[in-house]
């Protein structure tokens, strides 16, 4: 239900993202999504990667501030309202959005939307409980914007 | 130009005559009054009648920030709280500030000093004194106010900051003295051409800057820019606060009050008291000082006595301007800052691991202080609102300690450097 995703504090100067990035490359771990939320000093950096925990190992021994955390995907029609809906179940059960990020169509006319919200297993059932498509692991997570980045 | 000629141009011998007969009574009224003395005294074996010269001083042990901490906050006083008329305070390391008070008398002495000072700026009566030094538990604000008062110029009780209107008043008001400490004069000096006025269009002609370590390039800074005079004037508040020692116009190291306090120049690491010309440091003893006497103070100033007769008449040996610390402490405006303050709040708030550094620089002319604090595994969440509420805390925490605002930085791990790993806690830009 849930899928893991990576946290990673980095400075606001150049160089710091792509010393993530270089690591992962060298170690052969692919990088499925990525978003960067910066502030005037710092930036958090999110990624979906195949290998998570040995990303988090990879960095932590490259001395970066690292946190695993859980965050749902959800799968959607990639038409108007369709995130809308989405919305909506969540406000319904007072779920709070912490932030999100979204990737076009994986699959033909799909869109994937990963939310952090801060009552997980809330909105997860609820989430469920109106027909919507969760994804299910970071594999599944992964051939979704696999595709649709090749 | 002199505020009291007796005194200060007293002949060398009846000085040092006064100051053994001043001393004997500082230390009778310290070990009788105060029990902190009377018991470092038996310690070392010692009594105030063991004083048969006045080198008979450095058998005496001396009395550090410490003792003052201690004995929070009155332990130290040697009068009853109903003789004492006020209480300044300083900020303090790990939360304890160091209190001190003055009696009637004391304030009369105080004032007595800053008026000696004021006028080795040349003040008159006539004189219109802008005083930009903090006014409050700070002593620079209120010991310029009574000084003046007493030469019965006109002050204008302005304190720090609203630097426009500070020049809006210097102009309008025709301020003739300007005092605060030198980089805050130096900021007023850039918004004055800023605002598109010069020095001929206003009437200052002299200042009066300490509070924290300047040099001479600054002075001819402060000088070209303000069309002035500027004199520098040292001071504390554990020995009265401003007017322990100032310059004369010939600018060539400040005159010690001589008839209120012995300065002696110590070896920080012995203890031995250095001759003339030797650099080491500053210890004053009060000679007058009621509500607190205070009994060889070790300052954690660095400079050097200067023995040679002056040009100005005075008949006081001189200091050389402060030429830097014994301990790790910085002067930020003019506000006195220990790295183990901050040390301190980063470890109070627990989340932080005391990987820090504080890096000191002087943008324009004002200091600005940044402390760079490590995240951690503990410290670091994926939030972007728990990481600036973290960086909050940690600036409202040191600012309500030091008084100074800070800018807090949180960066990554292992990125300050660190030497036989210990960190380098203080990185100091600034060039005075």
């Amino acid at each position: 239900m849930v899928i893991k995703q990576l946290s990673i504090f980095l400075e606001n100067v150049p160089g710091r993202l792509s010393a993530v990035t270089s690591i992962l490359a060298e170690n052969n771990i692919n990088l499925r999504a990525l978003t960067l939320a910066d502030t005037a000093d710092f930036g958090v950096l999110r990624l979906i990667v195949d290998q998570p925990e040995i990303a988090v190992e990879l960095l932590l021994d490259n001395n970066f501030a690292v946190k695993l955390g859980e965050v749902i995907a959800v799968e959607l029609e990639d038409t108007p309202g369709g995130i809308d809906k989405v919305l909506k179940i969540l406000e319904k059960e007072n779920v709070n959005i912490e932030y999100m990020y979204a990737f076009m169509g994986a699959k033909p006319k799909k869109a994937l939307v990963i939310f952090r919200v801060d009552k997980l297993s809330e909105a997860i059932t609820s989430l469920q409980k109106n027909n919507i498509k969760l994804i299910e692991s970071e594999e599944e997570a992964i051939d979704l914007i696999y595709y649709c980045w090749d | 130009m002199y505020w009291n000629q007796k005194f200060e141009c007293l002949p060398r011998e009846a000085l040092r005559t006064l100051q053994q007969e001043r001393l004997q009574q500082t230390l009778e009224r310290a070990y009788h009054n105060v029990p902190h003395y009377r018991n470092i005294m038996q310690q070392e074996n010692i009594e105030p009648k063991d004083l048969e010269s006045l080198e008979d001083l450095r058998k005496f042990p001396f009395t550090k920030k410490q003792d003052l901490r201690d004995n929070y906050p009155y332990g130290m006083f040697a009068v009853s709280l109903s003789e004492v008329v006020r209480i300044h305070s300083s900020s303090g390391t790990t939360g304890k500030p160091t209190v001190v008070g003055y009696t009637r008398n004391d304030l009369n002495t105080w004032s007595e000093l800053m008026a000696r000072a004021l006028m080795n700026a040349g003040v008159q009566k006539e004189d219109v004194i802008q005083n930009a030094y903090g006014y409050g538990l700070f002593t620079g604000g209120l010991g310029v106010h009574y000084g003046a008062e007493k030469i019965g110029a006109s002050i204008i009780p302005i304190s720090g900051g609203n630097t426009k209107r500070q020049v809006m008043i210097m102009k309008d008001y025709e301020s003739t003295i300007l005092t605060c400490t030198p980089s805050y004069a130096l900021f007023i000096a850039e918004v004055i051409k800023e605002m598109g006025l010069k020095p001929a269009d206003l009437k200052l002609k002299a200042g009066l800057f300490g509070a924290e370590p300047w040099s001479e390039n600054m002075r001819k800074e402060i000088e070209e820019k303000l069309g002035i005079l500027a004199i520098d004037i040292y001071g504390l508040s554990e020995i009265i606060g401003p007017g322990v020692a100032v310059e004369c116009k010939y600018k060539n190291g400040l005159h010690v009050m001589e008839d209120h306090f012995i300065v002696e120049v110590i070896n920080p690491k012995t203890g031995e008291v250095l001759p003339p010309g030797e650099q080491g440091e500053l210890v004053f003893t009060s000679l007058t000082k009621e509500a607190l006497p205070i009994i060889r103070y070790r300052t954690g100033d660095i400079s050097r006595i200067i023995d040679k007769q002056c040009e100005c008449g005075r008949t006081s040996i001189k200091i050389s301007r402060i030429e830097g610390r014994t301990d790790d402490m910085l002067i930020i405006r003019g506000v006195n800052v220990f790295p183990s303050q901050i040390e301190h709040v980063l470890l109070e708030i627990g989340e932080v691991e005391p990987h820090y550094q504080i890096i000191i620089d002087r943008e324009g002319q004002l200091d600005n202080l940044e402390v760079q604090v490590e995240v951690s595994e503990k410290t670091f969440f994926d939030e972007v609102k728990r990481l600036e509420s973290l960086n909050k805390k940690i600036r409202s925490e040191i600012e309500s300690l030091l008084g100074v605002s800070v800018r807090v930085k949180l960066v990554e791990p292992k990125t300050i450097a660190r030497s036989e790993g210990k960190a380098k806690r203080v990185i100091d830009k600034r060039k005075f």
